[in-house]
């Protein structure tokens, strides 16, 4: 179980307890966390799960796999912390971690 | 104006199920859908992905999937009308007319939408004033390439499509080619092509820059881009074109008077009806409770959705439930031949 913090683009903080295995996206999707449309449902196919994640944070989560890069190229004004939130497992370690949600997702 | 027994919107691996199922139960249907080629978010998505939950598949890619309901298909002649969006469905007496962008007009007492997330739209640029240029100077797609010659064209992007046309275009034009890293995920021929022609300077490559301003009267005149570092260049040009892969928006179907929430559509679980009669919701864009977003699950609902729409078409018949494996009407349908 983690506390996960989403903030979404007018500033509003959800903060959630997400089970350990889900995805950050699906933690946002099952609790209603507006912004995270997640067309493909976590196939890593479509982009709209993009989150930027906290400085203090984008070092301690695994490394991206082969493709999300790729991905990430098509989303809506990507930055250096981005990431899709279907990638990001969550696990005890994750506890505290906070993620932006950007104004579209395309 | 076309008459069908069923319309189906949606030509991913659900609808030509759906159709498959319409067509053996004696039904004629018709496909409309926004994407140029039939496939869906399979050949869109993962066209070279492995799927390994398709029953009695253990393993293909999207591609073959849909060449195999292709050929599923092959024996009702289905009509398709790709490159066409519904925009418009409308009760009139017992049927729906339904409207496409390109003035395609349906009548049917069936409507069943197999539109999974929606329709492909391209993914635009952040910037709002672009959509001032839209169609004119700004470009999500090439229709006529003869309109760059001599021109200055600034591509974004970083996949197949950006590439292929920075090295088309940079014969007859000045071009510059603009993405977020250095690496590019177009095939590596390409992306070798682009640096041999960036070395010779025909195509002027920024990379680690993304578009952050634009700039224009009545034409556009400048595009503004900018790194990480928040250094920002300007670069005059002709045309900006944007190459960002395809965005899935849920389009005109919100405007049908059906219960939509969190962009699906609710269905009962008997006919996948919605809350209109007569039309229908199948594969991901429906949604019930215990909905899987399954391929698999889309077929089972596309099944009961065409046995649905036979009342309908056929108000005067019986429907008779019968198997592929002992009935003649279905093999003649299928086109077979004796026992």
């Amino acid at each position: 179980m983690a506390k996960v913090t989403y903030i979404t683009h007018d500033n509003q903080n959800h903060s959630i307890e997400v089970q350990n295995g889900l995805t950050v996206m699906e933690g946002a999707v099952q609790n209603d966390i507006p912004g995270i449309d997640a067309d493909c449902g976590g196939g890593m196919a479509c982009a709209t799960c993009h989150v930027y994640v906290n400085e203090e944070w984008f070092d301690k989560l695994p490394a991206k796999e082969d493709g999300e890069e790729d991905m990430l190229d098509m989303a809506f004004e990507p930055k250096k912390n981005s990431r899709l939130s279907c990638q990001i497992i969550v696990s005890d370690d994750l506890d505290g971690l906070t993620v932006n949600i950007p104004s579209k997702q395309g | 104006m076309i008459k069908t027994d069923a319309l189906i919107i949606g030509a991913g691996p659900t609808g030509l199920f759906t159709a498959h199922q319409l067509k053996l139960i004696g039904l004629n249907c018709e496909i409309v859908d926004n994407l140029d080629k039939i496939g869906g978010q399979c050949i869109e998505l993962y066209p070279d992905k492995p799927i390994y939950d398709i029953p009695a598949v253990p393993e293909c890619t999207g591609g073959e999937l849909t060449n195999n309901l292709i050929n599923q298909i092959k024996p009702f002649n289905i009509k398709f009308h790709l490159s066409e969006r519904v925009d418009e469905v409308k009760k009139e007496g017992d049927d729906w007319i339904v409207k496409t962008n390109n003035g395609t007009t349906f009548q049917t007492p069936n409507v069943i939408i197999a539109g999974g997330v929606g329709s492909f739209e391209p993914r635009k640029f952040p910037i709002k004033e672009c959509e001032k240029f839209e169609n004119k100077s700004v470009l999500y797609s090439i229709k006529d390439k003869s309109i760059f010659v001599g021109k200055t064209v600034t591509i974004f992007g970083g996949g197949d499509s950006a590439l292929d046309w920075a090295v088309e275009l940079s014969k007859n034009s000045k071009v510059n080619l603009i993405h977020r890293r250095d690496d590019f995920r177009g095939a590596q021929s390409t992306v070798d092509k682009v640096h041999e022609l960036s070395k010779d300077g025909k195509i002027n490559l920024f990379t680690k820059y993304q578009i952050s301003a634009i700039k224009g009267d009545n034409h556009l005149e400048s595009v503004e881009i900018k790194n990480d570092d928040k250094e920002t260049k300007t670069l005059k040009t002709d045309y900006a074109l944007g190459f960002f892969g395809l965005i899935m928006q849920l389009g005109p179907i919100a405007n049908w008077g059906l219960n939509i929430d969190k962009k699906t559509i609710q269905v009962d679980t008997e006919k996948f009806e919605t809350n209109q009669k007569g039309i229908y919701a199948v594969g991901d864009i429906c949604s019930y409770p215990g909905k899987l977003k399954l391929i698999l699950s889309g077929f089972h609902e596309g099944a009961l959705a065409a046995r649905a729409c036979f009342k309908l078409a056929r108000p005067n018949e019986k429907y008779r439930f019968e198997f592929t494996t002992s009935s003649k009407t279905i093999k003649g349908r299928l086109g077979i031949k004796g026992d």
